[in-house]
């Protein structure tokens, strides 16, 4: 019973736009970026240095000490 | 009246205006906006950055019309392999392939790294990316970038923010008369009298940044930005009046032709 | 200074005396801030006027009944030895246009002893393959000297009766193949009096600028040769009289500031005298244009390619040159080997 309660709860540790993140194990990308963003559309996923396009961001889950970054538009020259 | 068919032609794509704006430095988005409608700019520059996971806010994109241009910069590239990089995600958000390669390593003047520039180019004309190259006015390197596929290219008039003008004129002119590519100028310009000059050199086009956004009146001044443009391309389609040759008062030279 | 047909036929039609002065003062200027005030000078070497072609305006058409003659090395050798004993280290290698008798092999032997003798070794011979002109730079020529004659392609077809040198196409694309031979000097130019002078002049200046861009790193110039009596016979089809000839002169100088332009000994001293005043900046010098006349052929029974109007030896020039402030300049570069 213990036991079956500690895995549900995993946590694990990621990094997000460089900085140190914990979220819950099976977090899918589509979840992460629906959290953090506010216009998803325009926003890119690069996961441990690959693209994740968007039609994976759903069934892509995060591991332990995976790299995240989001990116999107802003002003610039 | 208006010259007809004097359209600004990119990667096959036309234009006819031969403003583009960086959004960059923009009080607000509002005010971009308002001068993306002035000064009917159809090609507008934006960066890539790190989304703020923590601040929620609205994305540019939404303050940029449906039919303007996105042309991407590759700002915060420091050299070939990162702009190669930025040029992927930014393709991967779905706002076209238009990538203009700005390679920057030095954070005094912000001066372009044109070798660096020059295998960006290489390495992103090779997948598929439309390339607009922003370069320190160098005719070897035009060449090269042409040679590369470069779509245009894109001398600076003076350091980016310094809104100093065409301080690299000469350099330009040459650019204009030997390379047969579109050239943009493209960072510097400070006064619309500026830009006016750089098409009336026979500049294809000019982007604008710095001068639009921190002005008093954006909006004002990008449309005065726009018409400046407009004004200095037909004094150059129409031929500026040429220096008259002038003869030094000196001996004669041709006297033994008449005798 | 952008050019343009309508620009360059309102010049030369235009008769007033001032715009040619002020063209000349500009040119002058010019030449001055470019160059400095050095003049080049070189030799011609005529070392065979056998010739396939039958050009209507040259003394060595291969209709004109006049002795062949194409030297043997020890000729050439002689030849260039008493051209180099006169202080000439610039030689201007000259053929009629025989690929038969004049082949790739005895151009490039030709080639071969006149590194012996001349820092600088340009050809002026029928056009070649890219290959060809390869071997001859690599045998050590620097320039290659070709004139299209005229840009008129009908006027061309009507001068140009029989031979390779038909060939139009051949011919206009040679400097392009020259160009990605390695050589590094290449002189175009037109036979003043064979065609309408502007349009001529407007393509030779279209010419040289595609040049010009599709190989930035060749040094170019450009030559005006004017139809010349041979043996007493005027064979121009039109005059062109001195004042459009400076003009030419000029004019070239103001569109292309910083390119050489020749003069050779076909005008008169005078003529010469002032041109380098104005925009010339290689001049010929001591020349002779028949095969062998340096030291071999008899005088009385030479057959030039065109009568000689400066006959001044290499050292009479030198003197000229002096008194007039300019510093005349014999060789300004030495090759290193061609690769």
């Amino acid at each position: 019973m213990f036991r079956y309660l500690k895995l549900r709860n995993k946590k694990m540790n990621v990094t997000l736009n460089g900085k140190p993140k914990d979220i819950s194990d099976r977090t899918t990308l589509e979840t992460i970026i629906r959290g953090h963003c506010q216009s998803p559309e325009h926003v890119v996923a690069e996961l441990n240095g690959s693209i994740i396009g968007r039609s994976f961001w759903e069934s892509t889950t995060l591991k332990e000490n995976d790299r995240l970054e989001l990116v999107s538009f802003v002003g610039g020259g | 009246m208006t010259v007809q068919n004097d359209n600004l032609t990119i990667a096959g794509k036309t234009f006819t205006s031969r403003f583009l704006l960086g959004t960059g430095k923009f009080s607000s988005k509002t005010a971009l906006a308002e001068s993306i409608a002035a000064s009917n700019a159809e090609i507008v520059t934006v960066a890539l950055r790190r989304i703020d996971i923590d601040q929620h806010e609205e994305n540019i994109i939404q303050y940029i019309p449906k039919n303007v241009t996105l042309l991407v910069n590759t700002s915060g590239a420091r050299n070939a392999q990162e702009a190669l990089r930025i040029a992927r995600l930014a393709r991967e958000s779905g706002c076209g392939n238009w990538i203009k390669v700005e390679v920057i390593n030095d954070s005094k003047y912000l001066l372009p790294d044109n070798a660096e520039t020059v295998k960006a180019t290489e390495l992103l004309v090779k997948e598929g990316f439309i390339v607009l190259p922003y370069m320190s006015p160098d005719l070897y390197i035009a060449r090269e970038l042409v040679a590369a596929g470069a779509a245009t290219v894109m001398p600076l008039g003076s350091p980016i923010g310094s809104n100093k003008g065409l301080k690299t004129k000469e350099l330009i002119q040459i650019l204009i008369n030997e390379i047969d590519i579109p050239i943009i100028v493209d960072a510097g310009l400070g006064a619309p009298s500026q830009a006016a000059e750089a098409m009336e050199m026979g500049a294809d086009a000019v982007l604008v940044n710095t001068a639009v956004a921190t002005a008093g009146n954006p909006q004002l001044i990008a449309q005065a930005f726009a018409e400046a443009v407009k004004a200095g391309r037909l004094a150059y389609l129409s031929g500026l009046p040429s220096e008259k040759i002038c003869a030094e008062a000196s001996s004669p030279l041709t006297g033994f032709l008449y005798e | 200074m952008h050019f343009d047909l309508a620009n360059i036929q309102d010049i030369l039609s235009d008769q007033d005396p001032q715009l040619t002065e002020r063209l000349a003062q500009e040119a002058a200027r010019l030449t001055r801030q470019y160059f400095g005030r050095a003049i080049s000078l070189y030799a011609p070497l005529y070392i065979s006027n056998y010739c396939s072609c039958f050009c209507t305006y040259c003394g060595f058409n291969n209709h004109n009944h006049i002795p062949r003659l194409k030297l043997t090395a020890d000729q050439i050798e002689q030849e260039m030895q008493k051209i180099a004993h006169s202080g000439i280290e610039n030689i201007l290698i000259l053929t009629g246009e025989s690929y038969q008798m004049t082949p790739l092999s005895y151009l490039k032997e030709t080639v071969l002893i006149s590194k012996k003798y001349f820092s600088s070794t340009a050809l002026e011979i029928h056009p070649l393959e890219e290959e060809e002109y390869r071997e001859l730079y690599l045998a050590g020529a620097d320039s290659v000297t070709l004139y299209q004659e005229t840009y008129n392609r009908s006027r061309y077809a009507e001068v140009h009766l029989s031979g390779k040198k038909k060939d139009y196409d051949f011919r206009y694309q040679a400097p392009e193949r020259i160009a990605r031979a390695g050589f590094r000097q290449i002189s175009l130019g037109v036979l003043l009096g064979l065609s309408d002078l502007a349009e001529d002049l407007f393509a030779l200046f279209s010419h040289l600028r595609q040049m010009e861009q599709a190989f930035p790193g060749v040094e170019y110039s450009l030559s005006f040769p004017r139809l010349r009596q041979i043996k007493g016979k005027d064979l121009s089809l039109s005059r062109i009289d001195n004042i459009s000839f400076i003009k030419t002169i000029c004019l070239a100088r103001i569109y292309f500031p910083r390119i050489g332009i020749n003069l050779s000994t076909r005008e008169s001293p005078t003529l010469r005298d002032h041109a380098i005043e104005l925009g010339v900046t290689r001049i010929s010098a001591g020349s002779n244009t028949s095969v062998g006349g340096y030291s071999t052929a008899d005088p009385e029974r030479q057959n030039p390619q065109f009568d000689i109007a400066d006959s001044r030896s290499v050292a009479e020039m030198l003197c000229m040159l002096k008194e007039h402030h300019f510093d005349p300049v014999l060789t300004d570069w030495r090759r290193i080997d061609n690769t």
